[in-house]
């Protein structure tokens, strides 16, 4: 019996890096088809909790005995296509499950109340392919498989955020934007990747790594490069590529943006980690050049225009989507500073900013699901009317701004030190003064939703009326962990020192 | 266990907590109770807990700073005993009034006196320094309406004191590694901002106006124990600090001069007492300037019959303000007739402040100018006679004089309650008995720091007496003749113009008219930051806005432009930056 479970276990382990990307695509088709939403919902939960647990044997795993390759379908890599998990994405591939069930306990309440009735049971299988291809996207160790499910799951998204259509129809104008721009996005990268393959003869990326490795520097893999970071800059939101961002945040259903906030970009920006520091030499010269001027500099810049531009926001999402730019503004940082420190407080404000902005979203999507607000001047009251879901925005809310206590302080004050460390103090200086500006736009709505009285309608002051349990139990999930991970900063930490040590040991 | 820990608490702490008992005490006899038993206790307790070879107690550290709460040695002991008596005697003194603040904050600033006192590191002295300010702040403010400004004055320029001592020890603490408060000198950083600090409280010339001031003004008990403790823990933390530190000697010469002159023409006689008491820390200041053996024995000696003495004289004239309802010179005389107990009171008290052979102040104050004199300071202890017949001028004559002599007002008033006959008899017996030539100043001399250098010194000797009486009746005759020829200023009601002017009317001129430059120059300001501000702001506005100029919605075509020209830049910086 024993033997059975153990056995199991084994096999579960040995399989869980296909299983967890075939099955929520398998699950995608048969939601589409399934006649009832509550059942498709069901599916999905299912689906997403039965990843989480894969997820979590693979982190396990990975801590302890280090890199797991699969073969797919039993031919050897270079040949076959390989899937491959290492501490620098196992965590990710636990980000993504993990926010994928909290997004689906929310997803029950907020998508009966945003997608047409007969969509349903069709939006749910879009979910659950685009969740499969992040999943692919992260766990697939074959550079063009990696295009392969970048394209499963963007297109898969572009549907999602159109779907927010029957809420407002300016989703399907940002959806078209979307879909052009993630196009010319998943094209970049996919010629990209074939230069590389003109260059090497392979898509396995540790064998392009490899033989370039072996190969003398050429301008061919210098396309190749410029190709690719453009690529996934437009995916991953970098200033100025980030144009997409806003529309599609702004208008798609409430549980999508907090997914693809959480998930979406992080995923991309796993993709420059693996390419920029394991493919490539990042000790070569235009490497670094490429690093310091286009995703150091270029993330500052983004980190002022964007938090800049949320502050002037009076759409609360739009402020939310702006501020996420920002965000990824401090992971470029962390990416461009590039050493052993800057690259671990970029992968911790990735695991950080995750919880934060999903939070933050959900907490959003429960305000426009009670009262149907998202301007931050209809935010008055709301401390007393939601109190709960206040809560976990402030929560959040300090979180983002970096206050002592929360997981955004630990990553903000890692990317401090790392940048004092390389001696870039202009970098210091914008990270203090982005925090600043970053507190002047969350406060804004922490000012009008705790400071200000509940609005009145017909003289009665409105009734408070707190989100359902679900949608409660899911922000403050996110709201929570926010805490957690910041007091046990050592968590968080760890993870991040793991995935750089995969980093700098790639590097050689 | 108890008995263990017992030498490791602050004597003070118990009458603190009896203060703080006070204050949620509803019943006016517990809390007189307290104020009685507590000092009792406490002086008990250091009786107990004090051991010659183990003075260092109460050690711990936190923050990473050596704590010595507890420092029970020869020198502080001295102070310990006199502050706890002290304690007592206000108690009783205070025992008819019914006032919560008063009695709680009686007690707290006993018990932070007496805990500076027994301070082993400057923080925790700095910490029970300002518990003194703090606590006896109420005491003045208790005196009325007209003591409501006097009383902040009083806390600004205590709190300044604080604040100096603690700049000061974090410097020394910086230089010397540790917060223990040893002599400390002024050649260490850090040095004279302590002096400062304790200067203020110590009434040095400058510093001093917020005795005279606020003593003055507080209420009839309020004075009585005012006057005891802040300025002696200063004394104390300069023997402690400063002693044998040269300058002391000649602040502390001005000290005893200056107050001669202001004393002689204050109306007010409780002010005259409060000028009379600088005088008197005159005398100590110089004393611990000298810093030889003898001389500290005479400024221990002199604190614990100072404090005794002092206590009488403000006791008795509070005795006169509380029956009376005026302290003012102009507006009493003759009350001998009908205080006679308070006059006896008085006069011992007067008799013991300038130094009559068998009164108090004679053995110890004249250790004090013997000391002077040792140290071949000739032009100095000339001086200190001088600032002695002085003494004998304003608190010896005057003082008793103009309450109980002088022209009769014509007031009849009851003797004193009953309560304050006994405190001012335990003060009087302990003025007569402490320099009572057999066996008496023999006790003093046993408590004092160096009681053997203290026993080799012959108060009573002819020559010492003769000269003493001399100067004491050549003051008498002086007061009687310039009273004769009518020269001697009459007690008139006039305000007299002290050091405190400069600080009350010039400087607060200058206060005013920097103030209102400054608001002008902050309007000024701020109206230039609020333009600049919003013009930034609109700037801003209209490049970040949702309507701004960055935020239109761009075409998906201008946005694939944007990733041409980025990819552009990355081949640029790919191909050619090195």
């Amino acid at each position: 019996m024993f033997n059975i479970l153990a056995l199991s276990q084994a096999w579960l382990t040995n399989e869980a890096p296909v299983a967890i990307v075939v099955l929520p695509l398998i699950m995608g088709a048969v939601c589409a088809l399934l006649p009832k939403e509550r059942l498709a919902w069901f599916c999905v939960l299912i689906t997403t909790l039965i990843c989480t647990g894969l997820s979590f044997l693979i982190l396990r795993d990975v801590m302890a005995n280090g890199t797991i390759s699969y073969a797919l379908g039993g031919w050897d890599p270079p040949l076959g296509i390989e899937y491959r998990v290492d501490g620098l994405n196992a965590p990710v591939l636990m980000l993504i499950s993990v926010i994928g069930v909290i997004c689906t306990l929310y997803a029950l309440r907020s998508v009966s109340a945003e997608i047409e009735p007969k969509k349903r049971g069709p939006f749910y299988g879009a979910f659950m392919i685009a969740f499969a291809g992040l999943l692919g996207m992260v766990v697939t160790g074959d550079a063009f498989n990696v295009f392969v499910f970048l394209e499963v799951s963007s297109i898969s998204t572009y549907v999602l955020v159109a779907m927010g259509a029957s809420r407002d129809r300016r989703a399907l104008n940002a959806a078209y934007n979307y879909l052009i721009l993630g196009s010319i996005g998943a094209t970049f990268f996919v010629i990209g990747v074939g230069f590389l393959y003109m260059q090497t003869g392979t898509l396995n990326m540790a064998d392009i790594a490899r033989i370039l490795a072996e190969s003398p520097e050429s301008r061919v893999t210098q396309v190749a490069f410029a190709f690719i970071v453009v690529g996934l800059g437009l995916k991953l939101a970098m200033f100025p590529l980030h144009l997409w961002l806003p529309g599609a945040y702004a208008y798609a259903p409430s549980f999508v943006t907090a997914f693809l906030a959480a998930t979406a970009t992080k995923a991309a920006l796993y993709l420059l980690f693996r390419f920029v520091f394991t493919i490539f030499d990042p000790t070569a010269d235009f490497i670094i050049s490429a690093l310091t001027w286009l995703l150091a500099v270029l993330g500052v810049i983004g980190m002022f225009f964007a938090s800049f531009q949320a502050i002037f926001q009076s759409d609360a999402r739009r402020l939310l989507a702006f501020s996420s730019v920002a965000q990824v503004g401090y992971m470029l940082l962390g990416v461009g500073i590039g050493t052993m420190a800057g690259v671990t407080a970029g992968y911790v404000h990735l695991l950080g900013h995750a919880m934060t902005k999903g939070a933050l979203f959900l907490c959003l999507g429960a305000i426009w699901y009670q009262f149907g607000i998202t301007r931050i001047s209809d935010f008055k009251g709301l401390g007393k009317t939601m109190p709960w879901t206040m809560g976990a925005f402030t929560i959040a809310g300090i979180s983002l701004i970096g206050v002592p206590g929360t997981v955004g302080f630990v990553s903000k004050f890692a990317l401090l030190t790392a940048a004092a460390d390389k001696g870039w103090w202009w970098a210091v200086a914008a990270i203090m003064f982005t925090s600043i500006l970053a507190l002047i736009y969350i406060g804004r709505m922490l000012e009008a939703a705790w400071l200000q009285d509940r609005p009145k309608v017909d003289g009665v002051d409105v009734a408070t009326r707190e989100a359902p349990a679900s949608m409660l139990i899911a922000m403050w999930t996110l709201a929570i962990a926010c805490v957690v991970f910041g007091v046990n900063a050592s968590w968080p930490l760890e993870l991040a020192g793991r995935a750089a040590s995969v980093i700098m040991g790639g590097a050689g | 266990m108890m008995f263990d820990m017992l030498p490791h608490i602050n004597p003070a702490l118990v009458i603190i907590l009896a203060g703080v008992l006070c204050i949620f005490s509803p019943s006016h006899f517990v809390r007189k109770a307290l104020m009685i038993v507590a000092p009792v206790l406490a002086g008990m307790m250091i009786f107990q807990t004090y051991d010659p070879i183990n003075t260092l107690r109460g050690q711990f550290t936190f923050a990473g700073i050596d704590f010595t709460t507890v420092r029970i040695d020869r020198l502080s002991m001295i102070w310990g005993y006199v502050f706890c008596l002290a304690g007592l005697i206000n108690g009783i003194f205070a025992f008819h009034e019914k006032c919560k603040i008063s009695d709680s904050c009686a007690l707290i600033y006993t018990g932070a006196g007496l805990g500076a006192v027994f301070a082993g590191d400057l923080i925790t002295l700095f910490m029970f320094w300002e518990l003194t300010a703090i606590s006896s702040v109420f005491l003045v403010w208790r005196g009325g309406p007209t003591a409501y400004a006097a009383g902040m004055r009083y806390l600004g320029w205590h709190v300044l004191s604080g604040v100096l001592l603690l700049a000061g020890a974090i410097m020394y603490g910086r230089y010397a590694g540790n917060y223990d408060f040893n002599n400390i000198g002024l050649d260490v950083p850090g040095g004279w901002l302590m002096l400062f600090g304790i200067g203020i409280k110590a009434g040095f010339p400058l510093l001093h106006t917020w005795i005279q001031d606020a003593y003055p003004k507080a209420s009839v008990t309020g004075t009585v124990v005012l006057a005891t403790f802040s300025t002696k823990m200063a004394i104390y933390a300069l023997a402690r600090g400063y002693a044998g530190t040269e300058i002391l000697i000649y602040i502390g010469v001005i000290m005893t001069l200056f107050p001669v002159f202001f004393a002689v023409i204050e109306n007010d006689l409780r002010k005259v007492l409060a000028y009379s008491l600088n005088n008197q820390l005159g005398f100590m200041v110089c004393g611990i300037g000298v810093g030889s053996a003898m001389a500290l024995n005479g400024v221990a000696g002199q604190v614990v019959v100072h404090i005794i003495f002092k206590s009488l004289l403000f006791m008795s004239m509070g005795a006169v303000l509380h029956r009376v309802g005026t302290a003012k010179a102009s507006e009493l005389g003759g009350l001998f007739r009908s205080m006679p107990l308070t006059t006896i009171a008085c006069l011992i008290g007067a008799a013991s402040i300038a130094a009559f052979p068998l009164f108090a102040a004679f053995v110890t104050k004249s250790m004090i100018i013997a000391a002077v004199f040792e140290n071949h300071n000739y032009i100095v202890f000339l001086l200190l006679l001088f600032a002695s017949a002085g003494v004998m001028e304003h608190s010896g004559i005057k003082v008793p004089f103009f309450a109980f002599f002088a022209h009769d007002s014509g007031r009849r008033v009851k003797e004193a309650p009953t309560n304050m006959l006994l405190a001012m008899g335990i003060a009087a017996a302990f003025c007569l008995v402490l320099a009572w030539p057999f066996g008496g100043y023999q006790m003093l001399f046993a408590l004092m720091p160096e009681p053997e250098i203290a026993m080799e010194y012959i108060p009573y000797t002819g020559n010492h007496i003769l000269t003493q009486l001399q100067l004491l009746f050549a003051a008498m005759f002086a007061f009687a003749m310039l009273k004769r020829l009518g020269i001697y200023p009459d007690e008139k009601r006039a305000q007299i113009l002290d050091i405190d002017y400069l600080w009350r009317k010039p400087g607060l001129a200058i206060a005013k008219w920097s103030d209102g430059m400054m608001t002008r120059y902050e309007a000024y300001q701020t109206r230039f930051v609020k333009q600049t501000a919003d013009k930034a702001a609109k700037r801003l506005y209209q490049v970040f806005s949702p309507a701004g100029s960055f935020s239109q919605d761009a075409p998906s075509g201008v946005a694939a432009l944007m990733t041409a020209c980025i990819l552009a830049l990355a081949l640029f910086l790919v191909y050619f930056i090195r």
